[in-house]
């Protein structure tokens, strides 16, 4: 045993729920005594529903990506955007600070999640002890930033319910917002049901 | 679920104030009073054990009370209003959920309702029932199931995003029209940075401070 037990080594479960620290009855569905959650040693399933959640979500991304969000009429001029031509439009013509944030929150942040998400799958299936408390940082990082990329959800809808002008100019959404909206969703339940505590499930040989 | 005897529900609790899981690596640590400022981490995966709370539960009262009136401020009033030719179209929250609903983004309609009114309207509102209670040393009546809710719906709530989102449809609405910034924007500023104060605060003490027996 090492200088840090782990609590499967004394015997305790922690409720993932209230953080209780109960011991460990062996008994299939017990239950945590103070909340009453049922008490896993890791959340169930947590891999099988990750990859299945991620990838449903990376199917989503394509089609908001390439299909435009946002229409813009003006005076008989339509010109439909997607997620990428905004933040250009927002870099020529606006201010290319706020556009680097859209883009930050639109384009990387997904992106990362994606690579950050599989790679920390990808090394938990194979048990290796490489950079652990990197890749721990790295979930507490993905699971921080993760719902920032709503953003661009919320900027469709609200100029939509602004410029309703009719005949002279109009904002409609596209269904890439949709698409783009149902990614940022299903990559935080993807991220919501990886366990971290899978990246230290490995021999303790060198720590 | 069973309620255990009360040698092991004693057994629990003394093990519960005594020692602390990490909720990302599962190491055991011992827990110790924390001084003011102070974080303890864990020593396996850094992640943050618990954060010394600098405020009590009066003061989470009161900060609740506050959000929940600029929260309302936030939803009675225009957020952006733009003007074209003495005309004047107000957007608010109600307004854009609507908007988005007859524009077919019923999904859309769906997740801005959810994360911006329902889930921060329903975290409030049991954070407020149960610190009624929790002010006089009781547990509210449904505090159990009550809890186990506020955990899951915590990572549900997106007011802070919508923050960001304001000031980029500004910046955006500015290249055609005349548009200003109105109260509602305001209140969601302020609703963002009381959030920010919120996020310090580690809800599981309400486990801690308030314990079983209290129960009215």
């Amino acid at each position: 045993m090492s200088a840090l037990p782990r609590a499967h080594e004394l015997g305790l479960i922690g409720c993932h729920v209230c953080g209780q620290v109960c011991r460990d009855t062996q008994i299939e569905d017990a239950a945590c005594p103070r909340c009453g959650s049922s008490l896993h040693r890791r959340k169930p399933y947590s891999c099988v529903r990750t990859w299945a959640l991620l990838i449903a979500a990376f199917i989503f991304y394509i089609p908001a990506n390439v299909l435009p969000i946002m229409r813009t009429a003006s005076l008989g001029d339509v010109d439909d955007n997607t997620i990428l031509s905004g933040v250009i439009e927002l870099w020529v013509k606006g201010s290319p600070d706020l556009a680097v944030i859209v883009f930050t929150a639109s384009i990387v942040v997904p992106m990362m999640k994606f690579l950050v998400i599989s790679t920390l799958l990808l090394s938990a299936l194979r048990g290796t002890n490489w950079a652990r408390r990197q890749r721990s940082m790295l979930y507490r990082l993905v699971e921080f930033i993760g719902y920032w990329s709503m953003l661009d959800v919320f900027v469709v809808a609200l100029l939509t319910a602004l410029v309703q002008f009719g005949f002279f100019s109009q904002v409609e959404p596209l269904p890439g917002v949709v698409y783009f909206g149902l990614t940022v969703i299903l990559t935080m339940l993807a991220s919501q049901s990886f366990d971290p505590r899978l990246i230290w499930d490995c021999k303790e040989d060198d720590d | 679920m069973s309620t255990p005897p009360a040698a092991v529900e004693q057994a629990q609790k003394s093990m519960s104030s005594t020692l602390m899981i990490c909720e990302h690596c599962d190491t055991v640590h011992h827990r110790r009073p924390l001084a003011r400022g102070e974080v303890a981490r864990c020593a396996r995966c850094n992640a943050v054990l618990e954060r010394h709370q600098r405020i009590g539960l009066d003061a989470m009262f009161a900060l609740v009370v506050t959000v929940m009136v600029v929260f309302i401020q936030a939803n009675v009033w225009p957020i952006i209003t733009l003007g074209l030719n003495g005309e004047e179209i107000h957007a608010t929250l109600w307004g854009i959920i609507i908007m988005m609903w007859k524009e077919h983004s019923q999904v859309v309609s769906v997740l801005a309702a959810a994360t911006l009114f329902f889930f921060p309207l329903c975290k409030m509102g049991i954070l407020g029932w149960l610190l009624i209670f929790g002010r006089k040393g009781q547990r509210a009546p449904g505090f159990v199931p009550l809890m186990v809710v506020l955990h899951y719906i915590a990572p549900w709530t997106m007011s802070e995003v919508f923050v960001l989102g304001v000031l980029v449809s500004i910046v955006k609405a500015q290249l055609y029209f005349d548009v200003t910034p109105n109260i509602g924007a305001f209140a969601y500023a302020a609703l963002a940075l009381l959030i920010t104060i919120f996020s310090g605060i580690d809800l599981h003490q309400l486990w801690d401070k308030l314990p079983a027996e209290s129960t009215s």
